[in-house]
């Protein structure tokens, strides 16, 4: 069995990442790019079996699929989730999605869209996507690969593509009770919206972390959660699963240099 | 009835005509109508209107000056996920853009195909959705709830171009691909639909299963054209998966001096059949793996 003390920084992140579709029911659980992915497969293979995921293209499968060339294993089709279908299963609130936006503010809000003045973008990244309909309609959580104070903006992200608890944006008669932001995974702690009015927390430190140099790498002050701890380290069972889901290690390549999840002194 | 709509894909482009609002099929790097956008790109059309779930379609349309507004909810190639052309387009400030989520995209296609001014969405509310594009208005139920929602403008399309799998000279098509995305949709919102098939047939004659891919009726379809390979580069369930070593190179292209015109003249300005043989023929083609995702 795996060594939890040389767990890597990413594995830790993937367990972290798996708590956010805890007791969430059945719901489509979309973890979108590899480390929210694996947190998704981690939760429906462990805690949470009820959620339903598919093969990231069209099909439903009953257990998840590994990631990249898959060899002699056949997904195990459950059914079919085509994009209209997904579409239609955020608007019908059945969903949590965690996806890594290029800004977060401290209100929740979200940017994939552009960087920098609209009409003429320093840097033009991917459209705001499903972002507005998901993080309105359904669960959201983030991934932050490399959390510092251009992905957490001191004011608002450059351009709002998914909504959150700013009451400035919300007009009289708009419907706000299916926002419901959970958790944000960094690579130096996991955040939660738990605080007065959905104010982030950092709710756990990742080792060897502190919380003022969390603090310093955000542009926005943050609180401190009354149960302030250690995130957690893989257990050997989740490494061995979290292996067994990602055959190539394409994990290892999320983080520069795929840091240890203990950080050497 | 018109007994054989097939036309080429010349004859298609040539009923196209500058400032037109057009759709194109797919999504991203999945099953785009890359021939009929290369007839395109050998055309003098321009300042188009471009309506898409945005690949490889809208960066090379952009890398040609042949956009004057994208209506849009993304541009990625995917397994490389910025799209070099768009954001060069983008940066430079001169592309016009309405961008929308990709669920109320579908909805303005929707709008448009079911004849309507607009459809209500929760989505895009509280959003910059709303903040950059003014034109969007709201709207409150007249009934007792009296939830305020973005009103979806229509989507309507002038033409849409569209890849299919198969089809036959009455315009009868089969999506056979793992996701048929929103193609039924653009075919419904447009005055003209053209469509490039892989296989053409003179007549479909389908078993009861396989009826069921057809997505869409062939009074929709305007005009058919045989493209085999037609969504090359893009990824073609479950004929051929994208050719990732030929999109790198469009990629890094980009980043070339003169990338885009030493793109085209190798690629495009030789006409369809010299580019199946650049790209290494039919054969290389349908062997190009499914993309795993």
């Amino acid at each position: 069995m795996a060594d939890p003390t040389q767990a890597t920084l990413a594995e830790l992140m993937i367990v972290a990442a798996s708590e956010a579709w805890r007791d969430n029911g059945e719901v489509l659980a979309s973890g979108i790019t590899t480390i929210p992915r694996l947190g998704a497969s981690l939760a429906k293979l462990t805690h949470s079996p009820e959620l339903l995921m598919t093969d990231s293209e069209s099909y439903l499968v009953a257990e998840p699929v590994p990631l990249g060339p898959r060899g002699d294993y056949r997904p195990r089709y459950e059914g079919y989730m085509p994009f209209e279908r997904v579409f239609e299963c955020v608007w019908g609130g059945k969903r949590h999605a965690m996806i890594g936006p290029t800004q977060i503010d401290r209100w929740g809000q979200t940017n994939l869209s552009a960087v920098g003045d609209y009409a003429r973008p320093k840097s033009a990244v991917l459209g705001v996507r499903g972002l507005p309909g998901n993080s309105i309609n359904h669960i959201n959580s983030l991934f932050v690969p490399n959390h510092g104070p251009r992905v957490f903006v001191a004011g608002e992200v450059d351009m709002v593509s998914g909504v959150g608890y700013n009451p400035k944006r919300w007009g009289e008669g708009m419907k706000q009770d299916y926002v419901d932001m959970r958790l944000i995974v960094t690579d130096l702690c996991v955040l939660d919206f738990e605080g007065s009015q959905h104010a982030i927390r950092v709710r756990s430190l990742h080792p060897g972390v502190n919380f003022e140099q969390v603090q310093a790498a955000t542009g926005f002050p943050l609180l401190r959660a009354e149960s302030l701890g250690q995130t957690p380290l893989p257990t050997a069972e989740q490494l061995a699963i979290i292996a067994r889901l990602d055959p190539h290690n394409l994990r290892g390549a999320v983080l520069k240099n795929n840091p240890p999840a203990l950080r050497p002194a | 009835m018109a007994l054989n709509k097939q036309k080429t894909a010349a004859e298609v482009v040539a009923q196209l005509r500058s400032g037109m609002t057009l759709g194109i099929g797919g999504w991203g790097p999945r099953r785009k109508p890359m021939s009929l956008v290369r007839e395109i790109l050998r055309s003098d059309l321009k300042d188009l209107t471009v309506v898409s779930y945005g690949g490889p379609d809208v960066g090379m349309l952009c890398a040609a000056g042949k956009v004057r507004k994208l209506v849009f909810a993304f541009a990625t190639l995917d397994a490389i996920p910025l799209e070099p052309y768009y954001r060069k387009a983008r940066e430079s400030g001169a592309l016009e853009v309405m961008e929308f989520d990709e669920g109320m995209f579908e909805w303005g296609l929707r709008a448009a195909a079911m004849r309507m001014s607009f459809l209500p969405t929760r989505v895009g509310l509280a959003t910059d959705v709303l903040a950059k594009n003014p034109q969007l208005k709201t709207i409150a139920s007249p009934y007792a709830d009296g939830e305020v929602y973005v009103a979806m403008p229509a989507l309507k399309l002038d033409a849409a171009l569209i890849h299919v799998n198969e089809a036959d000279r009455l315009g009868n098509t089969l999506l056979r691909g793992a996701d048929t995305f929103f193609d039924h949709l653009y075919a419904r919102a447009a005055e003209s639909c053209y469509v490039s098939t892989e296989v053409l047939h003179e007549r479909l004659e389908l078993d009861a299963e396989t009826a069921k891919q057809n997505a869409f009726e062939r009074y929709l379809v305007t005009a058919v054209v045989h493209a085999p390979c037609g969504a090359h580069p893009t990824y073609m369930g479950p004929h051929y998966g994208w050719d990732m070593e030929h999109l790198k190179r469009y990629n890094a292209s980009a980043t070339e001096e003169g990338g885009w015109q030493k793109y085209l003249e190798e690629f495009v300005a030789p006409g369809e059949e010299q580019y199946l043989t650049r790209i290494g023929g039919a054969e290389r083609v349908g062997k190009l793996k499914l993309p795993v995702f």
